[in-house]
């Protein structure tokens, strides 16, 4: 034990002296090495900045050019979140409060405006030969359905439609805001139930009359005689006129347009980011309130501006004379096929029921 | 009366969406809307910057300008509030807010919307200040207590500011003439222009 007691002194002296030796060593390589990298740099470093951001930054300007929208990235698990600024929401204001405002109630009050001035300086058109009391069948129930559901759809449609552009500027004053709040939830839901209906009655028009509104020659020559509007000609035409076809193309086109707009904004984020649906309601109200005058035309030369003709989609059946005048061509093919009009009342003297 | 303002010092802030959470929490904010977040610009990039954004409270307000309704408007402190009452969740204050403020609970079939959520500013809404009524509708009136948004108050770094508008300028303008470099707030060349430094 004594032994061994007095050899670890021994040991020790030795380890500790080899660990200093160790120590120097390993502290002095790094002092050399750093020198000349470290030494340089003294002078520079007191003078910059602690830190210079403009170096890495990102500018303000740079991201702007990102427009229409700014992106980043975020960590809650909804990514449609992570668009940090969309300047594009001005161009969508500007376009809802201003232009929208200003094309709707030019195109509407225009299309009323000129209706009237048609109503006053024209009139009602007459059947020029007078009734004949003979009837031709014009439209089957199937088709009159067909028409109507898209009709009152589109009545419908319209009103509550315009009443989130034009509503706060003409009914709120006069309804107040909890009651206009009220009626305008109710019109929306209404809104956006009634487009199926329309879509519906729409999809049936088109499969029941596309075949008699493809455009033939006829069409041209209508045309070029204003449809009769203008002096007392009355230019031939098929089961649809030129006037008639051009109203079917566009609720077709029309209706298309704004019912696939309208289920873009019906179903957010689902198809569409933001940039498409605020180009979704673009498309939407414009077409729309080019839709409505169109409409406004169809309902006026439907009811008020010609005698007889409401009666084609009313009872489903116009008088022989009508039919004469309005569409020969038609009523021609109609008697070659069998289906000609109905025999005269005997000499208009018994009353028809 | 003062004219209330938030403020981002993109140089301090360090994306830890404490401000997010403690809106959540102080309003109860349902699941799924996000009345406050944080989004990182360049992530992982040199440069990235983290902006936290909520309603900016806009002086001359898109969302108001387009409602149909008009069920948004501006208190007197320059905050815009709105009335769910009157909310019809149209979805057109969202078409329009530059900062992605307008939220909405989706309630019914297809993706239809219910009433329009955001940030209050923690000033309630056109009901009685602190009444449960309001609480259930627009969570906490703190400012109707004297106290500030608690997002900010809660920002550990002190990059989300804030309170009165020119108490708010003066703390940003020290911190920049203290670290002697231009402006690190979002959008100050957009809302001030390039020639008014800071």
């Amino acid at each position: 034990m004594a032994i061994r007691y007095a050899r670890t002194p021994l040991a020790m002296c030795t380890l500790i002296r080899a660990l200093i030796f160790l120590a120097i060593a390993l502290i002095a390589v790094p002092v050399n090495a750093q020198q000349p990298q470290t030494q340089p740099q003294t002078p520079s470093a007191a003078q910059a900045p602690l830190v210079d951001p403009d170096a890495s930054a990102v500018k303000e300007q740079n991201l702007l050019r990102e427009s229409p929208r700014i992106e980043g990235t975020i960590v809650i698990p909804e990514p449609r979140e992570s668009v940090l600024i969309q300047p594009a929401g001005r161009a969508w204001r500007f376009f809802h409060e201003v232009l929208l405002h200003w094309i709707g109630a030019v195109v509407i009050v225009g299309a009323i405006a000129l209706l009237a001035i048609a109503y006053l300086s024209i009139g009602r058109i007459r059947i020029s030969a007078g009734r004949s009391g003979r009837k031709v069948r014009r439209f089957n129930a199937f088709e009159r359905f067909s028409h109507w559901l898209t009709a009152a759809s589109f009545v419908v449609l319209a009103l509550t439609g315009l009443n989130m552009t034009f509503g706060k500027l003409l009914l709120l004053p006069v309804l107040g805001p909890d009651t206009f709040s009220r009626v305008s939830e109710i019109a929306k839901y209404v809104h956006n139930f009634v487009s199926f209906p329309f879509v519906v009655g729409l999809v049936l028009i088109v499969a029941l009359w596309i075949k008699d509104n493809i455009p033939r020659k006829v069409d041209i020559v209508w045309l070029k005689e204003g449809g009769g509007f203008v002096g007392s000609k009355h230019p031939q035409a098929g089961r649809f006129n030129a006037g008639e076809k051009l109203v079917f193309w566009f609720a077709l086109g029309g209706g298309a347009a704004v019912a696939v707009s309208g289920y873009l904004l019906l179903f957010p984020f689902y198809v569409t980011n933001i940039a498409g649906m605020q180009l979704a309601q673009i498309v939407h109200s414009l077409i729309a309130v080019f839709f409505v005058a169109v409409i406004l035309g169809h309902i006026y030369i439907g009811t008020l501006g010609m005698e007889g003709a409401f009666e084609a989609m009313g009872t489903g059946s116009v008088d022989l004379n009508w039919a004469e005048e309005h569409h020969r061509i038609w009523l021609d093919e109609e008697i070659a096929k069998g289906r000609g009009p109905t025999p005269a009342p005997e000499a208009s003297t018994s009353p028809a029921e | 009366m003062a004219r209330m303002k938030f403020l981002c010092d993109a140089d301090r802030c360090i994306e830890c969406n404490a401000c997010a959470t403690a809106c959540k929490n102080e309003n109860e904010v349902p699941w799924g809307l996000n009345r406050r977040r944080v989004v990182t610009i360049n992530d992982g990039k040199p440069g990235e910057r983290s902006v936290s954004m909520a309603c900016m409270h806009c002086t001359d307000a898109p969302c108001q300008a387009v409602c149909p309704v008009e069920c948004i408007y501006t208190t007197a402190d320059g905050v815009v509030l709105h009335s769910k009452d009157q909310c019809i969740g149209c979805g057109y204050c969202f078409y329009a807010c530059p900062f992605g403020a307008p939220q909405y609970p989706q309630v019914s079939n297809f993706g239809s919307r219910g009433k329009m959520d955001k940030c209050t500013f923690c000033a309630g809404g056109p009901e009685v200040h602190n009444s449960p009524e309001e609480y259930a509708k627009y969570g906490a009136n703190r400012l109707a207590e004297g106290k500030l948004p608690l997002c900010a108050e809660m920002c550990s770094t002190k990059s989300l500011l804030a309170g009165e508008g020119e108490i708010v300028a003066d703390i940003y303008k020290e911190r920049v003439v203290t670290r002697g470099y231009g402006s690190g707030a979002w959008g100050w060349i957009t809302a001030y222009g390039a020639d008014t430094g800071v």
